[in-house]
């Protein structure tokens, strides 16, 4: 069945890649993969650790700052380990070297966004049909588990389905 | 089976060796070495000669305050049966806490002093004391 389908499907995907980098360009996150050792091992016992790129930098630091209180929850580390994932997290963001994709524009600099889930982009992805599905299927928890409804989340596939 | 009767004494002192067992015995029966130093430790520290696996369940399964209102128990992500996974609030799994069906569990002192002090902060606003985590690991690891 699957294989029968297999050339249209090739097709599709190729066709679905070509038109997401000739027409979206910027206006949704292109993030790279899993994070590295410490932040993928310290930020992924709660949720996947989410990758860099989808935050900006003044948005890494806020959230590093203030890990005690995380969300409604004490998520703190030692010093010495809150410091080397910040560095990684700001050197990765989505703001590094002076980027500046379009999704991020639509945000104002003295605004500093501390979720995934409130941006325009997401909120656009994830409209009423996907709040609707998570409503009826309580096992997903939250938006905020991507790997729920995006199996290749943790390695940075997110446009699977 | 038919038993020979007991003296008062005797059956006095039976309930204090069957509890003494149930409060100390299945330790030894499901945790291995590791979880077992830990436990001594923390005994040490308190300066007691043992734990409750009774007062760790009654704490585990309490509400508590003083805490963040999004996590009134411990029960809030590890659900009231050990022996059962939890779930994170984000709906990320969480392995059994009974040692019987995660013999990892309690056996990395950091990650333990992290957790506690996680959890315990989240759930109770304050750390908990050596004894309460001593009660708590051995009624989790006595399951
Ligand atoms: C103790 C559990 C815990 C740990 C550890 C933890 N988090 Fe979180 N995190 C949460 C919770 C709870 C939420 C809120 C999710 C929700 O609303 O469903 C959250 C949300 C987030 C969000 C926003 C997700 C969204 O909805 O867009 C980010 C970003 C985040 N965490 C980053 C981190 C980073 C970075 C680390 C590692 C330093 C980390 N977290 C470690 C519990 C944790
Ligand atoms: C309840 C299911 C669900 C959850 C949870 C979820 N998503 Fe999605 N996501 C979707 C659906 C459905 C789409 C639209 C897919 C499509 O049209 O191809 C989507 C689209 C996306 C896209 C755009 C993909 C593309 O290239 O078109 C990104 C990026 C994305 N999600 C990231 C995330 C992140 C990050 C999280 C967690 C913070 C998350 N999603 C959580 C269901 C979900
Ligand atoms: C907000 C969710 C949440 C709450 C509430 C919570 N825990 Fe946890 N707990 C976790 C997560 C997540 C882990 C780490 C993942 C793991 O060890 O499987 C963990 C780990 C632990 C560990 C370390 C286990 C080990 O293997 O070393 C102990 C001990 C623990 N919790 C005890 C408690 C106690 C006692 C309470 C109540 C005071 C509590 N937890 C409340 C989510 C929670």
């Amino acid at each position: 069945m699957l294989l029968k389908r297999l050339p249209f499907l090739l097709f599709a995907l190729t066709a679905a890649i070509l038109a997401q980098t000739m027409t979206s360009e910027g206006s949704e996150p292109k993030v790279g993969k899993t994070p590295e050792n410490l932040t993928k091992q310290e930020c992924s016992d709660c949720h996947m650790a989410y990758q860099a790129g989808f935050l900006p930098i003044r948005s890494w630091q806020a959230i590093m700052a203030d890990l005690p209180n995380h969300f409604g929850e004490d998520a703190s580390l030692d010093a010495a380990t809150v410091k080397e994932i910040e560095q990684y997290l700001i050197k990765n963001a989505a703001d590094r070297k002076g980027k500046n994709p379009r999704w991020l524009k639509a945000i104002p600099k003295d605004v500093t966004p501390m979720r995934i889930s409130q941006f325009p982009w997401f909120r656009h992805e994830h409209g009423k049909r996907v709040n609707n599905w998570i409503k009826a299927n309580p096992s997903v928890g939250s938006v905020s588990n991507c790997p729920a409804c995006h199996k290749g989340a943790d390695r940075g596939y997110f446009d699977d389905d | 089976m038919s038993r020979p009767r007991t003296s008062q004494t005797q059956r006095g002192l039976q309930a204090v060796l069957t509890s003494t067992f149930l409060l100390v015995g299945p330790t030894h029966l499901t945790a291995g070495p590791a979880q077992d130093a830990v436990i001594a430790a923390l005994a040490a520290e308190a300066g007691v000669s043992g734990f409750s696996a009774q007062t760790g369940k009654a704490f585990f399964q309490a509400s508590h305050s003083g805490g963040k209102p999004e996590t009134p128990s411990c029960t809030t992500c590890h659900t009231s049966d050990p022996l059962a996974a939890g779930r994170t609030r984000v709906g990320k799994p969480i392995e059994p806490m009974a040692v019987s069906l995660s013999p990892n569990r309690f056996t990395d002192p950091e990650k333990l002093a992290k957790w506690f002090r996680r959890n315990c902060n989240s759930v109770l606003g304050r750390e908990c004391t050596t004894t309460e985590q001593g009660d708590v690991l051995t009624y989790l690891s006595s399951l």
